[in-house]
């Protein structure tokens, strides 16, 4: 992050497995981020209450504590970002954390240039919440303006359903975010809507067909597998 | 009950219809039961012993029986009260039970003034409760064959009271005869009365009546002046006659009703009794063969037979109770059908008239749990009707152990399947935690080396991507293994949501990325696909493998085409590629597990992968095949099941 203009950001990484630890710390370092490892949740916790850090790195399986109950306890107190990262059999635990107020995920294994596009785009998410600008966000043909209610693909006007409509601003003010198929149920249907996935699904196939260049292969609204979906506004992210 | 109950408040409709010795009663309780249907109110049927019922013959009463049998079948609450008082009985009871509506037979023409019939009785008794009177058939009353008429029971001769009537007269009179001179006449009577109350309450009524004729005629002959002769004097002795046969025809009668009476409470005392200790018995009772065996003594002791228990087994077929013997008397095939048909059969009930046992389903509320089958200890077994009626009370009761013993143990195995699928599920974690984190470091500290500034030099920097490329691929191994691991220990347990084609195919496609770099890859989803029932994790799963598979064994640069149409009920999917096809042959095995379509290939796998694609495919009740395309390359065929899908509501 060599054009970011702000002070140092400081990391803090709660995981047990040392080599982990070790070459997260590493691939953060080698970005400028300052990184503060923890082995345990409760120590975790100190170092978050403490520090102040912008992000937080948490594992599911920590040995200590439940990483749901850390993720709970720190959303009382705070709003910072929180990455979670998980093996592939917690599945469940990994939905749960972010209907709890997790930012976003990581599935173990991963590479480095994954976490890192994941940690990006979390402190930018901080910025520009800070700066509060009125988002217009621009992916592949298409242009959306939150503040005029206008969506247009090759500068042509696309028609949108109110629900369609409804489902792509909350796409965009989260951008880049996963949003869990309750979420999105919960700020879209409204609350009593929450078993019915299906509705979901149907309507970002409509979405993908009127935004996508291929609504086969999506290259900016994501399905995340069993989780939610995540507009990416390019590929590199 | 110290205090009678008011009147009845008529909340809602309720019905009570007696069951009397009539003929219309079966009709009668054919109506009751339509009315009560019509209206969904409850209805009662009672029988009440009046003496006079209990008088009638065992015929008339198995009649009466069995009509109210009829009715609990046709869903009554049934009740079998004593009062000297049909009416009386009957207005308390509908009184206790708050049933408003009483339905009776139309009273008969009246033979004599002071002759009322039951309708009018209670009517005049009980202007609280609306009376309905059903029509009557114009049937002279004995024409009237009712299916409920049971062969009659052989009766033994029964001589016997009536030779000790006689004897104790003779005694009597032989004794009274010394005294002749020293009693008055009077007294004389007053012996010959006591000898007919004694006869009422050991002989009984017959007996009694036997006795009343004979001391009139023993007094007359061997007291009444002139001795030895029927002749009488004295015509005022005609009188005395008159009124000694009368008073002791009466109190012999009353003595002995009573006393029938009083043995026929004793004997329902004792069968409540029985039934209580068998139903407390049974209500500790834990296992199968703890109720076996409370069934086998209550049944040894209560009806003098054995037993044999069966409960169903696979496919409703019955098989031997744990701890239930064998009895040599015992038909499976008669067993099955009693089991089959709900009815008791075999032995007196008429059916089977070659059967040495009693076949008795046991039906529990929410399904038949089994038949009893007795078999009786001696050949001149007689089963009178009120035993009947226990054995069926017995045979709910059991039925009733037998069915919380069932739910006991769904229950506990349930619980025994949840817990071993929670071990396994922490047992499978467990692994994919311990092999996953090295392959995480690994691959996380490749991506350092290969990012690391400054950039590593050749030919470390190629080196370094080559064990990246190699962890990816022994990640998707490990995936592979634990899957099949996960699908081989247990049931598959899906997880299914309605869920788009495309969406599925989109989450494998985004997971291949990196093997598909040289293919081309076609998606051919028509927009009007319905939504399918999947598993998204397993059924994405099933695309990635089949993707992987099709990259893996075709040239660079081939091309993979997914599509799809809807079929009928189906929906085929199609991954066909334009590479060198299938080895003959081969187009079965290549879903057996550890098979490879090249032997000695330089791809590596272990042949896991279509393995998996097919008991993913079958756990959604689809089917997968292989075949080689019409001009070039292979084709991998799936057939899902469409199923019900979900309306969505339109917008608007």
């Amino acid at each position: 992050m060599t054009d970011d203009q702000s002070p140092t950001i400081l990391i803090v990484i709660i995981e047990d497995e040392p080599q982990i630890r070790r070459f997260v710390r590493a691939a953060l370092e080698a970005e400028q981020y300052v990184v503060v490892e923890s082995a345990t949740g409760a120590r975790g916790l100190i170092e978050v209450g403490t520090r102040r850090p912008d992000l937080v790195i948490v594992d599911l399986g920590l040995p200590d504590m439940d990483g749901l109950d850390l993720i709970r306890d720190m959303r009382v107190w705070s709003n910072l970002p929180i990455l979670i990262l998980s093996a592939r059999s917690n599945e469940a635990d990994k939905v749960k954390a972010l209907d709890q107020g997790a930012d976003d995920y990581l599935t173990k294994p991963f590479g480095v240039p994954e976490l890192l596009a994941r940690v990006r785009a979390l402190l930018r998410r901080l910025v520009r919440t800070h700066a509060d600008e009125a988002p217009t966000v621009r992916f592949g043909e298409v242009e959306v303006s939150l503040a005029q209610r206008a969506v247009t693909r090759n500068g042509k006007n696309v028609h949108l359903t109110a629900i369609e409509y409804r489902l792509l601003a909350q796409l965009v003010a989260n951008v880049g975010r996963v949003l869990t198929h309750r979420t999105l149920l919960r700020d879209v249907w409204g609350p009593n809507q929450s078993d019915n996935t299906h509705y979901l699904r149907v309507y970002m196939s409509n979405l993908r067909r009127k935004l996508e260049h291929d609504p086969n292969v999506p290259q900016h609204i994501l399905t995340e597998s069993g989780v939610g979906y995540r507009l990416v506004l390019s590929q590199d992210e | 009950m110290t205090n009678p109950p008011g009147p009845v408040w008529p909340i809602r409709e309720a019905v009570l219809v007696c069951v009397g010795p009539g003929p219309d009663s079966e009709k009668l309780v054919r109506r009751a039961a339509r009315r009560a249907n019509q209206t969904g109110a409850p209805w009662h049927a009672i029988v009440i012993e009046t003496p006079s019922m209990l008088a009638l013959p065992e015929s008339a009463r198995a009649r009466i029986l069995g009509i109210l049998h009829m009715a609990q079948e046709m869903g009554a609450k049934t009740a079998t009260l004593t009062g000297q008082g049909a009416v009386e009985v009957a207005i308390a009871y509908a009184r206790e039970h708050n049933l408003g509506t009483l339905l009776v037979g139309r009273d008969r023409y009246r033979r004599l003034p002071w002759q009322h019939g039951f309708a009018e009785k209670l009517g005049r008794l009980a202007p609280d409760l609306e009376l309905l009177q059903v029509a009557r058939d114009d049937e002279e009353p004995g024409t009237t064959q009712s299916r409920f008429v049971p062969k009659a029971w052989p009766s033994r001769l029964a001589w016997r009271p009536y030779l000790w009537s006689f004897l104790v007269v003779a005694l009597v009179t032989a004794g009274s005869a010394p005294l002749h001179d020293h009693l008055d006449l009077a007294n004389i009577i007053m012996i010959f009365l006591l000898t007919v109350v004694f006869a009422a309450v050991r002989l009984g009524r017959g007996a009694a009546a036997l006795a009343a004729f004979l001391s009139v005629e023993s007094f007359d002959f061997f007291f009444v002046p002139p001795r030895f002769s029927h002749a009488v004097h004295d015509a005022q002795y005609l009188v005395t006659f008159a009124v000694m046969l009368t008073v002791a025809l009466v109190v012999g009668q009353l003595t002995a009703g009573l006393r029938f009476q009083a043995s026929v409470a004793s004997k329902r005392e004792q069968r409540m009794q029985a039934l209580y200790e068998m139903a407390r018995d049974l209500s500790s009772a834990l296992n199968l063969e703890q109720i076996v065996t409370i069934c086998q003594r209550f049944i040894k002791q209560g009806f003098n037979a054995s037993v044999t228990v069966f409960v169903p087994g696979l496919e409703e077929q019955l098989t031997l109770a744990e701890g239930s013997a064998r009895l040599e008397a015992v038909d499976v095939g008669i067993a099955q059908r009693c089991f089959a048909q709900g009815q008791s059969i075999g032995l007196e009930m008429g059916m089977i008239p070659s059967s040495h046992a009693l076949y008795v389903p046991l039906k529990a509320p929410t399904r038949r749990c089994g038949v009893l089958a007795v078999v009786p200890d001696d050949q001149t077994w007689e089963l009178p009707l009120e035993q009947k009626q226990l054995l069926d009370t017995s045979a709910s009761l059991i039925a009733i152990a037998l069915e919380r013993v069932h739910c006991v143990i769904l229950a506990r195995d349930a619980q025994v399947s949840m817990e071993s699928e929670r071990l396994r599920n922490a047992l499978l974690s467990a692994i994919s935690h311990d092999l996953r984190t090295p392959l995480t470091v690994i691959t996380g500290l490749t991506d350092a080396m290969r990012m690391a500034i400054p950039a590593l030099p050749e030919p470390h920097a190629s080196l370094a991507c080559a064990v990246r490329d190699e962890v990816a691929r022994t990640t998707t191994m490990v995936n592979n293994l634990l899957d099949m691991a996960r699908m081989q220990m247990g049931n598959i347990v899906l997880n299914r949501e309605w869920q788009t084609l495309e969406e599925v195919v989109g989450i494998s496609m985004s997971g291949c990325t990196p093997l598909l770099a040289q293919h081309t890859v076609r998606i051919e989803l028509p927009a009007d696909l319905p939504l399918l029932e999947l598993d998204t994790g397993l059924m994405g799963r099933v695309f990635h493998n089949l993707l992987e598979n099709a990259a893996k064994y075709t040239p660079p640069g081939s091309q993979i085409t997914l599509s799809a149409h809807q079929e009928g009920d189906s929906v085929q999917i199609v991954v066909a590629d334009n590479g060198p096809g299938l080895p003959p042959g081969m187009e079965k095995e290549l879903f057996e597990k550890f098979t490879r379509g090249k032997m000695e290939s330089t791809v590596g796998g272990f042949g896991l992968g279509l393995a998996i694609v097919r008991s993913i495919v079958e756990a959604h009740g689809g089917s997968v095949w292989a075949e080689n395309g019409p001009e070039a390359g292979a084709r991998f065929v799936l057939m899902l099941p469409v199923g019900h899908p979900p309306t969505i509501p339109e917008e608007f």
